[in-house]
C-alpha cells in the first residue's frame, strides 16, 4: 500500500466482508424456515439466494422466519424493499428465486404470477 | 462460492472477561454445530473484543438482526443454531432482561446499558474482529493516518488536537495537544513516542479492552502522533499480565507492517515509523512516565524528578511523547471528524468522552464510555442498573488508589476532570467502584492505601515512610486500637505526602484517606471513640448479634450455622447468643427464617 488511494481501494474491497453487520436500510429477503419450509426445500431456496447475492454483489439482508401457517405453499420467500410493500412468494424453486432477485430485488418489479400475499407498508 | 459473503455473522466476545466465563468452548461448540447442520458456508463466526458488558458474558451477537444473547452456555449453542440460525426464531430466554423492568430486549442498541453510552474510543470494540486488519479498514481504519500523513503538516495536526480540547485519559488530564507541541518544538535527530498501557489500578480494565478489542486504533493513533512530533520509533509499554492484549497487538503490528502501514515510506509520504512492544513486569509505579522510560531502558523502574520533562529529555535522553491508550484511541476520530465535532461533546473544559470500568456493588458491571458531563447518577442507575440487591448507595470511588470516595450528596455531579478534583476525588484512569451501605469506609481507605504502600518504589522518603505510617494508623483504627489524635495525624501526614512526594504515585496516595475523612469522618470517629464499626466490617469492632426473643420460633437453625458455638437454648423455647463468644459473622441472621436476629 503506497498511498491513501490504495487504502480506499482496499476499503471498498473489504467492506463487503462487513456488509452483513451494517444495519442500514437494505432490501430484505425473508425465507420461511419452519419445519414445513425446510421439508419443502427452503434450504435450497436460501442457498440459491446466497448464490445470487454472491454472483451479483448484492448488499441485501437475508433472514429467516418460522412457519406462518401457509405450509401448503412452502417454500415461501418474502421480499421487502425499503418503503415498499412486503411481498410473499410461494411454491418456489431455484429458477423462481433467480427471477425474483433480478426482477424484484434489483429492478423493483414484482413478479406477479408467483405472488401469494401482499402486506402493505 | 467466494468466502466473503455470509448471510449471517455470529460475533462471539473473546475479551478476557468472556474467555474466562467460557467463550472459547462456546466457539468450538458453535463450529461443530454449524458443521453438523451444513451451515459452515452460510454463517461466519467472528471473534471480537470486549463489548463492555462483562457482567452478562459470554456474549454473542447474531447479525444481520443484531440480536444480543448473554450468559450463553455450551448447552445453549445447539438451540441457537437450530432455532435462530436455521429457522430464524430468536431464542427468547437468552435475551438480556432489563433489571428495572424485567423486559427482554433483543437488540444491542436498545439495552439501557448501551443507550446512554457514546462510544469513540470503544467504537469498534465488540463490533470487529481485532485480529483482522481488513475489518478495521472496512470500518474506516487508517483513513485518519492516511489523511494526516499525506494531506496535513505536523503543525496542522497539533493545532487540530489542541482545538479538540483532548486531555490525557491516563489520569492527569494534561492537554494532549500541548504535550505534542512541546515534543515537536524540541529539535533532535531522534524522537520517540510511547503508549502507556501499564494499567495497574485495581478494578480498571479500560486500556486492556481497547488493546484486545481494537489494537489497530492504537497503532493508528501512535502513527499520527509520531508524524506530528517527528518521531520514527515507538513503544507500547504493556504489562505482562495482559497476555491476550499483547498477542493481539503483536498480530496487529505484523499485519500493519505487511501492508506497509508501519515501516518505511508510509502512504508514500516519505515518513518512516517502527513500533515495538515492551512488556512491563507489573510494578504499579511503572505507569509513571519517568519510571516507565527507565524500565524500557532496562533500568530499575523508579521515577526521576521532572524537569526535565520527557518532551525535552525522555527515552534514551531524546525528546519523547507519552500518551495513555485511551488518549491515543481518540486521535483517529479527531483527525477524521475534526476538532469541532470532538469538542462539541463534553463540558467546557473536558471535551469528548471517558471510558469507565464500572465495578463493585452494581448490577451491570462492565465497561462504559460516556460523554464528559454525564452525572454519576446516570452512570450508576441508568447505565449500571442500580445497586445489587437494591441496597442503598453509600459512595462511589473514582480514580483508583489515587482517587477518592464521593458520597451520595454528589450523585448529581456532572463527571469531568475539574468537578471530580473539586470534590476531592479524581478522574484517574477511569476505575469506578460502587459501594453500598455494608461497606466500611475506613476499611476501603485502608485497602487502597495498602495497595499504594506496597507498590511504593521506595525512592523518596515521604512516600516510602509516610504511606507506611499512615497504613499503620489505619490498621490500628480497624483493629479497635485507634487513639485520640489519629485523625489529625492522618490528615497532617496526608497533606505532607501530597506536597513532597517525588511522583504521582506518592502525591496521590493519601487521597482515599483524605476524601473518606472529608465525607465519612463520623465512621472514623465511631471506630476510635465508640469502638464500633458502623458497617459491621471490621471484625474486632463489629457489634455482636442478638436474638429477639419475642420473634424467635425456636427452630434452632441458627445453632447449626454458628461457627463458634455462641448460640444456646435460653429459658424458654427461644435461643440466645453469647456476646463474648460471637464473632459477628452474621451467618445466623442470614439463616433465620423469621428475621429474629439483628446486629447491635
Amino acid at each position: 500500500m503506497k498511498s491513501l488511494e490504495d487504502l480506499r481501494e482496499m476499503r471498498k474491497e473489504v467492506e463487503k466482508e462487513m456488509q452483513t453487520r451494517k444495519n442500514t436500510n437494505k432490501p430484505k429477503v425473508i425465507i420461511g424456515m419452519g419445519t414445513c419450509g425446510i421439508a419443502a426445500g427452503a434450504r435450497e431456496i436460501l442457498q440459491a439466494v446466497m448464490e445470487e447475492m454472491d454472483k451479483r454483489d448484492l448488499d441485501i439482508e437475508v433472514t429467516q422466519t418460522g412457519c406462518i401457517g401457509m405450509c401448503e405453499k412452502e417454500p415461501l420467500m418474502d421480499v421487502k424493499l425499503p418503503g415498499k410493500d412486503r411481498i410473499t412468494y410461494g411454491n418456489l424453486d431455484k429458477e423462481d428465486v433467480k427471477r425474483i432477485i433480478v426482477n424484484h430485488v434489483i429492478n423493483g418489479n414484482v413478479v406477479d404470477e408467483l405472488v401469494i400475499a401482499r402486506l402493505e407498508e | 462460492m467466494k468466502d466473503t459473503i455470509y448471510r449471517s455473522h455470529v460475533l462471539i466476545c473473546t475479551g478476557t472477561g468472556c474467555v474466562s466465563s467460557g467463550a472459547k468452548n462456546i466457539k468450538h461448540e458453535l463450529q461443530d454445530e454449524l458443521a453438523d447442520n451444513d451451515l459452515k458456508n452460510e454463517i461466519k463466526i467472528v471473534e471480537t473484543g470486549c463489548h463492555g458488558f462483562c457482567e452478562k458474558g459470554p456474549i454473542m451477537v447474531v447479525y444481520p438482526e443484531g440480536v444480543f444473547y448473554c450468559q450463553v452456555k455450551e448447552e445453549d449453542v445447539s438451540e441457537i443454531v437450530e432455532e435462530h440460525l436455521l429457522k430464524g426464531r430468536i431464542v427468547e430466554r437468552l435475551l438480556f432482561k432489563e433489571p428495572m423492568t424485567e423486559e427482554s430486549i433483543p437488540s444491542y442498541e436498545d439495552i439501557d446499558f448501551y443507550k446512554k453510552q457514546h462510544r469513540i474510543a470503544l467504537a469498534n470494540c465488540g463490533k470487529i474482529n481485532p485480529e483482522s486488519i481488513n475489518e478495521y479498514i472496512a470500518n474506516g481504519g487508517y483513513e485518519a493516518a492516511g489523511k494526516a500523513l499525506t494531506q496535513m503538516t505536523p503543525e496542522e495536526i497539533i493545532k487540530e488536537v489542541k482545538e479538540a480540547g483532548l486531555r490525557g485519559r491516563g489520569g492527569g488530564g494534561f492537554p494532549t495537544g500541548l504535550k505534542w507541541q512541546f515534543a515537536f518544538d524540541n529539535n533532535s535527530d531522534k524522537k520517540y513516542v510511547i503508549c502507556n498501557a501499564d494499567e495497574g489500578d485495581p478494578g480498571a480494565f479500560m486500556d486492556r479492552s481497547v488493546l484486545e478489542g481494537d489494537p489497530h486504533r492504537i497503532i493508528e493513533g501512535m502513527l499520527i502522533n509520531a508524524y506530528a512530533i517527528g518521531a520514527d520509533e515507538g513503544y507500547v509499554y504493556v504489562r505482562a499480565e495482559y497476555p491476550l492484549a499483547i498477542d493481539r497487538l503483536q498480530k496487529a503490528i505484523d499485519a500493519a507492517e505487511d501492508l506497509g502501514l508501519l515501516g518505511e515510506d508510509i502512504f508514500g509520504s516519505g515518513f518512516n515509523f517502527n513500533l515495538h512492544i515492551k512488556k512491563g513486569a507489573g510494578a504499579f509505579v511503572c505507569g509513571e512516565e519517568t519510571a516507565l522510560m527507565a524500565s524500557i531502558e532496562g533500568k530499575r523502574g523508579m521515577p526521576n524528578p521532572r524537569p526535565p520533562y520527557p518532551a525535552e529529555k525522555g527515552l534514551w535522553g531524546k525528546p519523547t511523547n507519552i500518551n495513555n491508550v485511551e488518549t491515543l484511541a481518540n486521535i483517529p476520530y479527531i483527525i477524521n471528524e475534526g476538532s469541532e465535532v470532538f469538542s462539541s461533546i463534553g463540558t467546557e473544559n473536558s471535551k469528548g468522552t471517558k471510558v469507565f470500568a464500572l465495578t463493585g456493588k452494581i448490577k451491570n458491571t462492565g465497561l462504559v464510555e460516556v460523554p464528559m458531563g454525564t452525572t454519576l447518577q446516570e452512570v450508576v442507575y441508568d447505565i449500571g442498573g442500580g445497586l445489587t440487591d437494591d441496597k442503598d448507595f453509600k459512595a462511589i470511588q473514582t480514580g483508583g488508589p489515587s482517587g477518592g470516595c464521593i458520597p451520595e450528596d454528589y450523585l448529581a455531579l456532572p463527571i469531568d476532570y475539574d468537578s471530580l478534583i473539586e470534590v476531592g476525588a479524581m478522574m484517574g484512569s477511569g476505575g469506578m467502584v460502587v459501594m453500598d451501605d455494608s461497606t466500611c469506609m475506613v476499611d476501603v481507605a485502608r485497602f487502597f492505601l495498602s495497595f499504594t504502600q506496597s507498590e511504593s518504589c521506595g525512592k523518596c522518603t515521604p512516600c516510602r515512610e509516610g504511606t507506611k505510617r499512615m497504613l499503620e494508623i489505619l490498621n490500628r483504627i480497624c483493629d479497635g486500637e485507634g487513639k485520640d489524635g489519629d485523625i489529625r495525624l492522618l490528615e497532617q501526614l496526608g497533606e505532607h505526602i501530597k506536597d513532597t512526594a517525588l511522583c504521582g504515585l506518592g502525591q496521590t496516595a493519601p487521597n482515599p484517606v483524605l476524601s473518606t475523612l472529608q465525607y465519612f469522618r463520623n465512621e472514623y470517629e465511631a471506630h476510635i471513640y465508640d469502638n464500633k464499626c458502623p458497617a459491621g466490617v471490621c471484625e474486632e469492632l463489629a457489634a455482636s448479634f442478638t436474638i429477639n426473643i419475642d420473634s424467635c420460633i425456636g427452630c434452632g437453625q441458627c445453632v447449626k450455622v454458628c461457627p463458634v458455638d455462641a448460640i444456646s437454648k435460653g429459658d424458654g423455647k427461644y435461643y440466645i447468643i453469647d456476646e463474648e463468644v460471637c464473632i459477628s459473622c452474621g451467618a445466623c441472621a442470614k439463616k433465620c427464617p423469621v428475621d429474629a436476629i439483628f446486629q447491635g
